[in-house]
């Protein structure tokens, strides 16, 4: 076995799986907020990482302006989605909802393709030295990063949940809706502000992989991966967000290497998850801090 | 109102009120319709003729879909892989046991339904959006089968699939390959149309109204959900074996998920819970890029055309007007075309007393 490359793809895994788990966080912000499945998770990323690239490319901005622009384009764009589709299905079955969010994925993925085109682009520059050693492992500065940038994601959705007013209201929302509107939260904006929040902290995980890898399509697959992580971690956790996407990231690059060491099945990388998600599913629907939904009669 | 039977239609039976084709006047119109579409392949061109078949096909795994989706009330983001199996199964049975093609099809569908049963296996314990997730799962692992299992599928290079024959009759064209499609179509809707009638059809839909009480009534969950993913299955084998042999090549890389979205696009459309509505939403699904194209092509070298670039990214229109159609659907016409349709003939039944 080869243990240094094992420890590379581990770290390697880590990094990809801290921004899984910023999008699982987001995803799971929608569910809790508003027991809606979106299935355009993917989308936000892959909106968020191409207005940034267009404000940063065609209209030369520096990077913080850029980013603060697109942050604010996401804002508008999630209440804009959320007021326009989502809230007239207030009260459909949950097929309708998740089929609403699948045809809001695949509009506005073919939207980017036909603006943006099929091939993926590459940020700007942003930083200068490309790599640093760290523990003697060779890392790309922009990976540290993107889990530096994902570590503070998690400490802003920590302390918004704790102590802000709105994630308070956020959270009594998602525990019962009724009693919120009681105690004067209103839930139409709730559901909104979840939306808007979601949207902004996705879009700055596709920024973040737009600046590593470039910006394509195949971003809004993020949006597809954060399916086995949630489901690891219990559909309404936060924290189980987090834990799941940083276990589908290290399992993803471990069956990587398990496959090219021995099985050779190839693909192996992006099929694992859902191996995963089957197992998790037959064995611990509710994941590891879901609430196990009893349901009465 | 629409459901009001209009005065003079008396039924005084149980078995009455259940028939397809209430009124000897239905009867007379589907009759006619059947004998209208035999007469097409010498009215229409090779071209409308494509456009009918593709209808059929995708309109027998759509009814699948709406037996699943909309009469059980479980949920597939998977519909297009399971077609994909039944496109090669055929092609695989043919071409490594020989079987004739005729054959070929109906074994793809028993096949399909037995890799529906597997998957459904699970399903039976799981509703709602766990499932989807689930069927979302094996959406890409078998995506992944079918890429891989060289042995079943051809690998990359796909597989070529021999026309469909029957003796000496041989239906390598559309004129000849739409009677076949045809008889399927009608064998696999009133299929439907008569499960639906029956005490396993009930319960389905009991399943999908309230599943507790469903089982507090005697009902086992696990066993009709299961079962309603084999028949979503069958369905979908066999739509996707028919496809296959009009095609006469099967490609690994066409099954995917934006092809298992458009499924349930046509059930969303056509109606859940609606028989017919699944051919509507299928017609839909099928015309609706056609329309795009022909739209594209009335404002191609105009200025709109070159600012736009329409028509280099034609295929990203038609991914677009299915995702609005589907969202527009479901916003404005939850029930589909197929309540938009009863409505009109409610509308000319009672024609000068509309109301």
């Amino acid at each position: 076995m080869d243990w240094s490359l094992l420890l590379q793809l581990t770290l390697n895994g880590l990094i990809v799986g801290a921004l899984y788990g910023v999008v699982a966080m987001s995803f799971v912000l929608i569910y809790k907020a508003s027991q809606v499945v979106n299935f355009a998770q993917g989308e936000f990323l892959l909106v968020g990482a191409w207005v940034c690239w267009w404000m940063l490319t065609e209209w030369q901005l520096p990077f913080w302006m850029g980013f603060l622009l697109t942050l604010a384009f996401m804002t508008a764009f999630g209440l804009i989605l959320q007021v326009v589709v989502l809230r007239p299905l207030i009260g459909e079955p949950v097929i309708s909802v998740i089929m609403a969010t699948i045809g809001l994925g695949i509009f506005f993925q073919a939207l980017m393709k036909w603006i943006f085109g099929v091939f993926a682009k590459p940020f700007p520059p942003i930083f200068t030295t490309e790599r640093v050693n760290l523990l003697g492992l060779e890392v790309q500065t922009v990976y540290l990063l993107s889990l530096g940038i994902s570590l503070v994601i998690m400490a802003g959705f920590a302390w918004f949940f704790t102590a802000s007013k709105h994630g308070l209201a956020m959270r009594a929302t998602a525990f019962d809706q009724q009693v919120a509107q009681s105690l004067g939260i209103s839930v139409p904006k709730v559901f909104a502000m979840s939306w808007a929040i979601s949207a902004v902290v996705s879009s700055v995980a596709g920024i973040v992989v737009g600046v590593v890898n470039g910006v394509s399509s195949a971003l809004s697959f993020y949006g597809i991966k954060v399916f086995p992580a949630v489901i690891l971690g219990g559909l309404d956790s936060v924290i189980g967000a987090v834990l799941g996407g940083l276990i589908v990231g290290v399992l993803e690059n471990w069956a990587q290497y398990i496959d090219s060491a021995w099985l050779n099945w190839g693909n192996m990388y992006a099929i694992a998850p859902f191996y995963a998600l089957i197992l998790i599913l037959l064995i611990k629907p509710y994941g590891l801090f879901g609430t196990k939904n009893i349901e009465r009669v | 109102m629409a459901d009001l039977a209009p005065a003079g239609d008396y039924r005084s039976s149980y078995r009455e009120d259940m028939t397809i084709f209430p009124t000897r006047n239905s009867r007379l119109a589907v009759l006619a319709g059947l004998i209208l579409l035999c007469a097409s392949p010498l009215l229409l061109g090779r071209y409308e003729l494509g456009i009918l078949i593709n209808i059929g096909t995708l309109g027998i795994a759509a009814l699948g879909l709406n037996i699943l989706v909309g009469f059980t009330g479980q949920i597939s983001i998977g519909h297009a892989a399971f077609f994909g199996f039944g496109a090669f199964a055929s092609a695989w049975l043919h071409e490594r046991w020989h079987i004739p093609v005729a054959l070929c099809i109906p074994l793809a569908g028993i096949m399909t339904a037995f890799v529906g049963l597997i998957f459904g296996a699970p399903a039976g314990r799981l509703k709602g959006l766990y499932l989807a997730i689930a069927t979302l799962a094996a959406q890409f692992i078998l995506e992944d089968f079918f890429a891989r299992a060289q042995w079943f599928t051809g690998g990359v290079a796909g597989r070529i699939t021999e026309p469909f024959s029957l003796g000496s009759w041989v239906a390598d064209r559309e004129e000849s390959y739409f009677y076949v499609v045809l008889a399927y179509v009608v064998v696999m809707y009133l299929g439907a149309a008569n499960l639906i009638r029956t005490r396993d059809g009930r319960a389905l839909v009991a399943v999908r109204d309230h599943y507790l009480s469903a089982e507090v009534m005697g009902i086992n969950l696990a066993y009709y959900r299961t079962l309603s993913f084999g028949i979503a299955s069958l369905y979908a084998g066999i739509g996707g074996a028919l496809y296959a042999h009009y095609l006469l090549f099967v490609s690994v890389e066409a099954f995917n998920i934006l092809f298992s979205i458009q499924f349930l696009g046509m059930v969303i459309i056509g109606g859940l819970g609606s028989v017919m509505g699944s051919l509507m939403g299928a017609a839909f699904m099928v015309v609706l890029p056609e329309v795009v194209q022909a739209g594209a092509d009335a404002l191609s070298g105009s200025a709109i055309d070159r600012a736009l670039k329409l028509g280099a990214s034609i295929s990203f229109l038609r991914e677009m007007a299915v995702g609005a159609a589907i969202i527009l659907f479901l916003i404005f016409e939850p029930d589909g075309l197929a309540r938009r349709w009863r409505l009109i003939k409610s509308y000319w039944k009672l024609y000068p007393y509309s109301h």
